[in-house]
C-alpha cells in the first residue's frame, strides 16, 4: 500500500505524466464544460423568469456568481498547491501555482466589472467600499502581486517559494470575502447559494446558475491544464521525450501537408 | 421562452445594455483563456522545431 502511494505520488511529480494525463482530462472536461456553459446560459438568459424585484437585470448572476465563487476557490488552489510545493518540494506543484494566478487573476476582474455592471441598475451606483466589494478588490491586487513576483524574480526556486508565501498569507482574505456580507453592514446581497439551506431561488432561475458555475469549473480546468503544459514544455524542452513529441508533430503535420 | 419576441430578448426589459455587457466582458474574458495559452503553445512548439532543425545540420 505504502510503496504503491509512493509511486503514485512521484508520477504525479512527474512532468512527463502530467502532460499526458492531462492532455486527455482536458478534453474530457472541455466537452462535459462546454456542454453545461451552453445549457446555463442560454436557459439563464432566455428562458428562466425575470427577477420580480430586480427585473432582467438579476441575468447577470449567470456570469457574475460563477467568475466570483472560481476566483476565489482558484485563489485556495493556488495556496494549497503553494504549500504543497513548499512542504513536499514537488515541482508540478509550484507549475499549478503559478499558472493559476493569471487565470483568477481574469475571473476576479470579471467578478468586479459584472458586479459593477449589475450593481448601476440595482442600486444605483457603480461602485461602493463596503467591505465585500473592497475584500473582492484586495483579492485582485493579491493575484497581481503572485504574478509580479514570478515576473520579478528570475531564479525559479525564489520566485515559487515567495509567491507560494504570499499566497498562503493572502488566503486570509478568503473568509474576510465570504463573511463580509454577514459582518458588516453591505448593499451586497448574502450568498444566494449556500451548501446547508435550500435555495431560496426558484429552481427554474436556480439550475442554471448550478450549471454554469460547474461549467465555469470544468473550463477553469482546462485553462490551467494548458498553460501548465506550455509551462512543462518550456522547462523540459531539452529531454528526449519533449524533442519525441514535436518530431512526431512535424512528422504528422508533413504527412498531412503532401496528402 | 420568457421573451415574447427577438427585439424584447435584447432589450431586457429596459436592462439590455447591462445584461449584453456583462456577458459581453464574459466572452471577452473566456476567449483570452482559450486563446492566449494556445497561442504560447505555438510558439513554444516553434521554438523547440528550430532548435531540433539547428542540431541536425
Amino acid at each position: 500500500m505504502w510503496t504503491r502511494l509512493k509511486r503514485l505520488y512521484h508520477k504525479m511529480g512527474s512532468p512527463k505524466w502530467f502532460y499526458q494525463i492531462s492532455t486527455l482530462c482536458s478534453k474530457w472536461c472541455m466537452a462535459v464544460g462546454s456542454v453545461l456553459m451552453l445549457t446555463g446560459v442560454v436557459w439563464g438568459l432566455a428562458f428562466a423568469p425575470a427577477d420580480y424585484l430586480q427585473g432582467n437585470s438579476f441575468r447577470i448572476i449567470y456570469v457574475h456568481v460563477p467568475a466570483s465563487l472560481l476566483s476565489q476557490s482558484a485563489y485556495i488552489m493556488m495556496a494549497v498547491a503553494g504549500l504543497v510545493g513548499l512542504v513536499w518540494k514537488m515541482k508540478m506543484s509550484f507549475v499549478v501555482a503559478k499558472v493559476i494566478a493569471p487565470i483568477g487573476a481574469s475571473l476576479a476582474i470579471l467578478s468586479l466589472l459584472t458586479g459593477a455592471i449589475w450593481g448601476k441598475p440595482t442600486w444605483g451606483t457603480w461602485w461602493v467600499w463596503d467591505a465585500r466589494l473592497t475584500s473582492m478588490l484586495i483579492l485582485l491586487f493579491l493575484y497581481f502581486g503572485v504574478i509580479a513576483i514570478y515576473n520579478a524574480i528570475e531564479n525559479d526556486e525564489m520566485a515559487n517559494k515567495a509567491a507560494a508565501l504570499l499566497a498562503i498569507v493572502g488566503s486570509i482574505n478568503i473568509p474576510v470575502i465570504k463573511y463580509s456580507v454577514e459582518w458588516w453592514n453591505t448593499l451586497h446581497q448574502p450568498a444566494t447559494i449556500t451548501l446547508s439551506k435550500k435555495p431560496t431561488m426558484a429552481p427554474e432561475m436556480f439550475i442554471p446558475l448550478v450549471l454554469t458555475i460547474f461549467g465555469f469549473y470544468c473550463w477553469f480546468a482546462v485553462w490551467v491544464f494548458a498553460r501548465a503544459r506550455n509551462e512543462v514544455l518550456l522547462k523540459e524542452r531539452r529531454t528526449k521525450w519533449v524533442r519525441a513529441l514535436v518530431q512526431a508533430r512535424q512528422h504528422k503535420s508533413q504527412i498531412g501537408g503532401d496528402a | 421562452m420568457f421573451f415574447d419576441d427577438l427585439s424584447s430578448f435584447l432589450a431586457m426589459g429596459g436592462h439590455g445594455q447591462y445584461v449584453w455587457l456583462s456577458y459581453g466582458l464574459a466572452a471577452l474574458i473566456v476567449a483570452i483563456n482559450f486563446i492566449g495559452p494556445a497561442l504560447t503553445r505555438k510558439k513554444i512548439i516553434k521554438d523547440i522545431e528550430r532548435q531540433l532543425r539547428r542540431e541536425q545540420t
